[in-house]
């Protein structure tokens, strides 16, 4: 396969950048922002989105959905990255449409999967516990309890969980934190018993939740998978993730990137346009050579996910850390780059700088990749 | 596509056939690389072998015309062929200044005539070429080169000389720059020409590295008649040529890193430091750096990779193999600081059977030119800067 996007892509590509760059520059979620928005994503907008077909892209064609692959995912978040556009697009119809995809039951497709391509229903995978992701580190109890589970813990940075209709759940049925075994994923209506949640803003202005779960009953039919068997499940739902992730970091770095540029062309000092000096040259070079290479390095994470989807977490681990790096570079260059102006809250750049910070935490920074790759390569 | 598979399997059955184990091993120094020329020699039977194999089968340089001694493969099959061949570690049959550099000008400004003497004879390995570019006082500023050719009937008279002429004491020909017209603009006054490197007048005097080889010279003519119909491309119209070979060239050294590279750099570091109960290597801060180097390393080689579809595509910017120079040179030292903080006092040893006469420290040594030869990493920072971000001053 040709590492380079076909025409469908750039095609689809086209049009999410028309469509968002029309509909949700980055004045979209300033505006969210100032006005304290509870919800922080306009939900008219995300109508229109599933209007285009945005929502079903990884939904099978029999749900409603156009079957299409990650790399269709990766192709819209990298335009949701260059415009910051604050979606339920990755928790709902990225991470939850695979996960119904690759482990529900015929009964749990049909229920969720035709309402995540209509964009009627929101989701959210509620993973991590601590302060940093660390799957394995699952506690959330899950005991058996009559025909069904009793769930106990807590989970942190649940995104988008403080609107989501339906929560997608990790949680230990068997064995220790830290064991491979013994995790299983279950699909949880927030409103049930027992649920508090917690909406916590971020420093991105986009919102995720903490939820408590205090002995909360669910069916034995609320598992997604196998019973022990998630973590597998689990990993392969994040690579997806963490691939979309990825691209919306490469979104973010290239406009960064491109406005910082710009600025380089018109910014006069020393009776001089700045990008006149060397020391800025270089450093937009070097600046550029890394976005290029991690480019790269996405597409081919994403293409080896829908071709050989069970061996891609190496391609995937080198592109979540190579996407973090790059745009922190990108942002830090593009705050600098710009001076005293980049520090202004009135000027765009912070925003970028914020996403940024956000993206890398989410599903495993690159120091968690780096060790990723490590433990998969043996040393 | 079903052809492109059947290629695959093709391919994989004949180098599990023709491809020596011998050739499957990682190199270890210089004398395992085999450069041709009409003085070769063969270091061993399996290299020997190894090549003519692959050389009958047009694969030294699969992608070339059949009419010229390639392979005719296209970009699709090219790329098959290299998979298959990383997947057993063959090793490169022949290195080659003429297949890097020189083959892809010809290809593009040689005539016919051209074309049908030179081709055939690099894809055969039959001379061995140098690159006569920089001068002491033209290294970066290539341009302001002075190496003079007068005109003299049918033939000219070269006189000047040459720095840092890579193997010019092994080179059969050389492919040079020299000023055919020194009243124009400094880059409008200069011709790409090819000359025998036996011809009266040439001398080469060799220049020892901190590497302890001496792999290039100082290259001197005196006088050198050389016929005009050796011009490669227009006379004083040099420039563009030199140009197009070297994004070949920087194409080729961005690569060098993934050569011999069968085992992962953490596994090697595990073999001399050790690892903890869970398999970790011993030294976290070392394993941290080495895994950091493999994400960046294997991102590379995607680029790599891409930026071939690119340019099929018709997308790729002509500019783009300095930002992969740069990168890849830049990656492929770092490669060299890791395996010689792997080696700990092991890689220190210099003159020694144990060492292989000291492979892996004039290895890490000789790494450190890859920043400087073919353009340095500040004149490649440079080229992106104003030709692909277009940022002002000259
Ligand atoms: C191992 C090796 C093999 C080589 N093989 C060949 C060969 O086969 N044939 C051949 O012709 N040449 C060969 N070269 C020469 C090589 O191309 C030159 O060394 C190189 O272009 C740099 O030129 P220089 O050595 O004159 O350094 P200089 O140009 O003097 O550079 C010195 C320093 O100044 C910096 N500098 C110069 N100009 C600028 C600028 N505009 N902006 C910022 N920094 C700048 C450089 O980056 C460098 O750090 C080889 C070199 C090496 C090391």
């Amino acid at each position: 396969m040709a590492l380079v996007l076909n025409e469908e892509q750039t095609m689809l590509r086209e049009s999410a950048r028309g469509f968002i760059g029309d509909n949700a520059p980055v004045a979209h979620l300033r505006k969210l922002r100032d006005d304290n928005d509870a919800t922080g994503f306009s939900r008219a907008l995300w109508k229109n989105f599933a209007e285009m077909g945005f929502s079903g892209l990884l939904v099978p064609d029999e749900f409603g959905g156009s079957g299409l692959g990650c790399v269709e995912a990766g192709v819209v978040m990298e335009e949701i990255g260059r415009n910051l556009m604050p979606s339920p697009f990755l928790a709902t119809a990225v991470l939850a449409a695979s996960a119904l995809t690759r482990g529900g039951s015929a009964a749990q497709k049909s229920e969720h999967l035709p309402k995540i391509a209509d964009g009627s229903l929101l989701a959210a995978l509620a993973i991590d516990e601590g302060a940093k992701h660390r799957p394995l580190q699952t506690a959330m109890q899950a005991v058996r309890s009559g025909n069904g589970f009793k769930l106990s813990g807590a989970k942190a940075f649940v995104v988008d969980g403080h609107v989501a209709d339906l929560l997608i759940v990790a949680a230990r049925s068997a064995g220790q934190p830290g064991d491979d075994a013994g995790l299983t994923l279950f699909l949880v209506d927030p409103k049930t018993k027992g649920i508090a949640l917690e909406r916590t803003a971020m420093v991105d202005s986009h919102n995720a939740a903490r939820i408590e779960f205090d002995n909360v009953e669910v069916d034995a039919d609320s598992v997604l998978g196998e019973l022990d068997q998630g973590g597998a499940l689990l990993e392969g739902i994040l690579n997806v993730g963490r691939g979309a992730v990825a691209s919306e970091m490469v979104g973010v770095s290239e406009e960064v990137f491109g406005r910082t540029v710009t600025y380089l062309k018109e910014r006069k000092q020393f009776g001089k346009l700045i990008g006149e000096f060397q020391a800025l040259q270089h450093r937009a070079a070097h600046l550029y050579t890394e976005i290029e290479i991690t480019r790269a390095a996405v597409l081919k994470a994403l293409q080896t996910l829908d071709a050989d989807f069970d061996h891609a977490a190496a391609a995937v681990a080198v592109a979540k850390a190579r996407a973090g790096t790059t745009a922190t570079l990108a942002v830090q260059e593009g705050v600098q780059m710009h001076g005293g102006m980049g520090m202004t809250d009135q000027f765009d750049i912070g925003f970028f700088m914020k996403r940024a910070r956000v993206c890398q935490e989410l599903f495993g920074d690159s120091n968690f990749h780096a060790d990723q790759l490590a433990r998969l390569k043996n040393y | 596509m079903p052809d492109l598979d059947q290629f695959r399997s093709e391919t994989r059955a004949w180098l599990a056939a023709n491809c020596p184990p011998e050739m499957r091993l990682p190199m270890q120094n210089d004398e395992d690389t085999y450069w041709g020329g009409r003085n070769a020699v063969f270091t061993s039977e399996p290299q020997r072998v190894w090549f003519e194999r692959m050389r009958d089968k047009g694969w030294t340089v699969p992608d070339w015309p059949k009419e010229y001694g390639g392979g005719g493969l296209d970009g699709a099959e090219v790329k098959v062929l290299r998979e298959e061949m990383a997947a057993i570690g063959a090793r490169s049959p022949l290195s080659s200044f003429g297949i890097w550099m020189l083959g892809p000008a010809l290809l593009k400004y040689g005539t016919e005539e051209q074309k049908q003497e030179y081709l055939p004879k690099i894809a055969r390995g039959e001379i061995r070429w140098c690159q006569g570019y920089s001068e002491p006082n033209a290294g970066s500023d290539l341009a302001s080169l002075q190496t003079r050719a007068i005109s003299d009937g049918d033939d000219f008279l070269i006189t000047g000389s040459k720095i840092w002429t890579s193997y010019a004491n092994y080179a059969d020909w050389i492919f040079c720059l020299v000023r055919t017209d020194s009243s124009a603009k400094k880059h409008d006054g200069i011709s790409f020409i090819l000359f025998d490197m036996t011809s009266p007048g040439v001398s080469t005097k060799p220049i020892l590295l901190i590497s302890g080889k001496s792999p290039f010279c100082e290259t001197f003519f005196d006088g050198v008649r050389v016929p005009k119909s050796h011009v490669v491309g227009t006379v004083n119209r040099g420039w563009d040529v030199a140009k197009y070979l070297l994004q070949h060239e920087r194409a080729m050294i961005s690569g060098m890193g993934e050569r011999g590279a069968a085992r992962p750099l953490g596994q090697i570091a595990a073999d001399s430091i050790g690892s903890d109960e869970q398999g970790r290597l011993e030294d976290p801060i070392l394993r941290g750096q080495i895994a950091s180097f493999e994400i960046d390393e294997a991102a590379l080689a995607c680029a790599a990779e891409r930026a071939v579809d690119l340019a099929k595509a018709g997308q790729g910017h002509p500019a783009f193999s300095s930002a992969m120079k740069y990168y890849g040179t830049e990656l492929n030292k770092r490669r060299h600081e890791i395996l010689m903080s792997a080696g700990g006092i092991d890689a220190l040893e210099w003159d020694s059977e144990r060492s292989k006469q000291g492979a892996r420290p004039r290895a890490w040594l000789r790494t450190k030119a890859n920043s400087i030869e073919g353009g340095t990493s500040e004149v490649m920072l440079g080229i992106v800067a104003k030709r692909i971000l277009d940022l002002p001053g000259a």
